[in-house]
């Protein structure tokens, strides 16, 4: 039978989604690639196994990590051509939209970036311009090759035993033309990741300065959520790009959206307006973000927000 | 050193976009076109290099577009670069990112270039990954995602905004690389640079002129189609309250309702 391969090397919730989106497809087992160091593929097979993978492809070598994509891309290519598989899905961040698009070029297959669904018949859904339109299309050159975007569905578990396949890795020259001579990663604590949270508070040009950012901060570790920002908040300092929602920042579409301090730009609304639900805090009663929330409060958010946080503890109590 | 930028004309992310009903291109003629956000920083990250060597620097501006995307050509040539090329066949129109990225690839082969810079997204299609399809066609370095680039004669050094934080990259020329907003700010063109960029050059190039068939582009050689477009059914406002003193309790009740703590 065939398989559908989801590329992964994290066990987040992200993988978790494509195991389930690519059981559900009914193309074929669903077989893990893991492109990355040694015992990347030990370290995660046990979360893999848990979401019904029924192989893990291990391609592990330190070669996939020393240079950007081009080998990691390579690697898979090859184990494409060699395995057929009926659909490819990698997860829609920056790497993996990244390896998908040298894969679609060295292959002369299609790609879809960003998808929200699939159909066994390979019709993918994807929201586009900013989430105003939902497009349905199809690959028409190769095979389904799709880019899943995070909280595109609700993971499911489904235990299964998987073999372990190791894949030799072999990469050309040609894919070691840029070194990554430096890996940092910035201290983000115990919040969970911005595209993956299931709850956002935002904060934009109305929280007024970097500190008074901690207001935003405490009332996202209150709802155990991810801390976001307006591009106004971050083109002024306030709190580092990457925390950006919108247009040219990160998509989200959590369970809860709460923007404080953010008239809803439509460069911002273009990055949060499929989030299931909206709550604005807003001094200007005119801001348009309230088009867009279930709930807003016209007030100042360092009322709104300290009040909402002492009720909320209260009653946890 | 001779610097290559991509740009490319969108429709307004800022006002209403569609796509048209027959055949799921994005509608063009009924939409205000603009350049694509983050090309500009590319731009300005390629005028930041000229204004640094003014003699040793040559700036060429490609754009894959139809007759009007000549309007956000002289636009991005009034920021200061030298000339530009224009990539325009009626076959192309209907092109895929993968597609695009022949056309545009097969048109850098037509060019000299040390250095090729583009967005690391356009606002559009949003693919992000044009940098890596074209250093896979070409055969050269694709340095994605900067935040930060340095060149020191043939040497370049980008650091590369990544999810959690960031990376530090290097290779050789010829490169692409792909920036976002994050590396510079954009100039505003001055009324010499807009008054100088109505008389810069600018070549037209037709398919066959960079080397393809008619059939390797448009909707006969795109690797992906359209199957059905819908308008997003719009969110409406929900309720709204004014903070008279108990704006945050009314919050949490509501976030209690929705059962959200």
């Amino acid at each position: 039978m065939a398989e559908v391969f989801v590329v992964a090397n994290a066990a987040n919730k992200l993988t978790y989604e494509m195991l389930t989106m690519a059981r559900g497809l009914g193309m074929g087992d669903v077989a893990v690639v893991v492109l990355g160091a040694s015992g990347t593929a030990d370290s995660i097979a046990d979360n893999l196994a848990e979401y019904g993978a029924t192989k893990i492809y291990a391609a592990e070598d330190g070669v996939l990590e020393e240079f950007l994509v081009a080998p990691k891309a390579e690697v898979l290519a090859k184990l494409i051509t060699e395995h057929q598989p009926a659909a490819v899905l990698l997860p829609s961040v920056q790497e993996g939209k990244e390896i998908a698009a040298r894969v679609a070029v060295s292959l002369g297959n299609g790609l879809l970036t960003d998808i929200v669904g699939l159909t066994g018949e390979g019709v993918a859904t994807q929201p586009i311009f900013a989430g105003s339109t939902i497009v349905t299309s199809r690959v028409t050159k190769g095979i389904p090759l799709v880019t899943v975007r995070p909280n595109s569905l609700t993971p499911s578990p489904e235990a299964a035993t998987p073999e372990r396949v190791t894949v030799p890795v072999e990469v050309s020259d040609q894919a070691k033309l840029v070194a990554v001579t430096d890996r940092v990663t910035e201290a983000k604590g115990d919040r969970p990741e911005l595209t993956e949270a299931g709850v956002v508070v935002s904060g934009g040009r109305g929280v007024g300065s970097a500190e008074q950012f901690s207001v935003i901060e405490e009332f996202a570790d209150l709802l155990g959520g991810a801390v976001g920002a307006s591009r106004a908040a971050t083109d002024a300092g306030y709190y580092p790009h990457k925390f950006q929602v919108g247009q040219t920042g990160s998509t989200v579409s959590p369970q809860l959206y709460l923007a404080a301090g953010i008239s809803g730009a439509i460069q911002h609304r273009a990055g949060m307006q499929t989030s299931k639900t909206i709550v604005a805090i807003n001094k200007d009663d005119a801001a348009p973000i309230f088009d867009i929330a279930d709930f807003g409060v016209v007030g100042d958010l360092f009322k709104v927000l300290p009040q909402a946080a002492e009720t909320i503890k209260k009653s946890r109590q | 050193m001779k610097i290559v930028v991509l740009t490319k004309q969108v429709p307004d992310s800022g006002l209403d976009r569609s796509l048209s009903a027959d055949d799921f291109t994005v509608e063009r003629a009924s939409a205000s076109n603009v350049i694509s956000e983050l090309d500009e920083n590319a731009i300005e990250a390629a005028m930041v290099l000229a204004d640094a060597d003014p003699s040793g620097v040559e700036v060429t501006l490609l754009t894959v577009g139809p007759d009007h995307a000549l309007e956000t050509i002289r636009k991005a040539l009034s920021m200061g670069p030298h000339k530009a090329v224009h990539v325009q066949d009626d076959a192309i129109a209907g092109s895929c990112a993968v597609t695009t990225s022949a056309v545009i690839a097969a048109a850098l082969g037509k060019l000299e270039y040390d250095l090729v810079l583009c967005a690391a997204e356009s606002t559009d299609g949003g693919v992000g990954g044009m940098a890596q399809m074209l250093g896979a066609r070409l055969g050269v370095a694709a340095m994605s995602g900067a935040r930060k680039l340095t060149v020191d004669g043939n040497k370049l050094t980008v650091e590369r905004q990544t999810d959690d934080g960031y990376e530090t990259l290097t290779a050789t020329t010829p490169a692409v690389v792909s920036v976002w907003d994050s590396m510079n700010t954009p100039r505003y063109p001055s009324l010499k640079g807009i008054m100088a960029a109505k008389r810069k050059p600018v070549e037209t190039m037709s398919l066959s002129d960079v080397g393809l068939a008619p059939e390797q582009v448009g909707a006969a050689g795109a690797t992906s189609a359209v199957v059905s477009a819908e308008p997003r059914p719009a969110r409406s406002a929900g309720q709204k309250v004014v903070d008279e003193g108990e704006g945050g309790a009314q919050l949490a009740q509501f976030l209690a309702s929705e059962k959200f703590v």
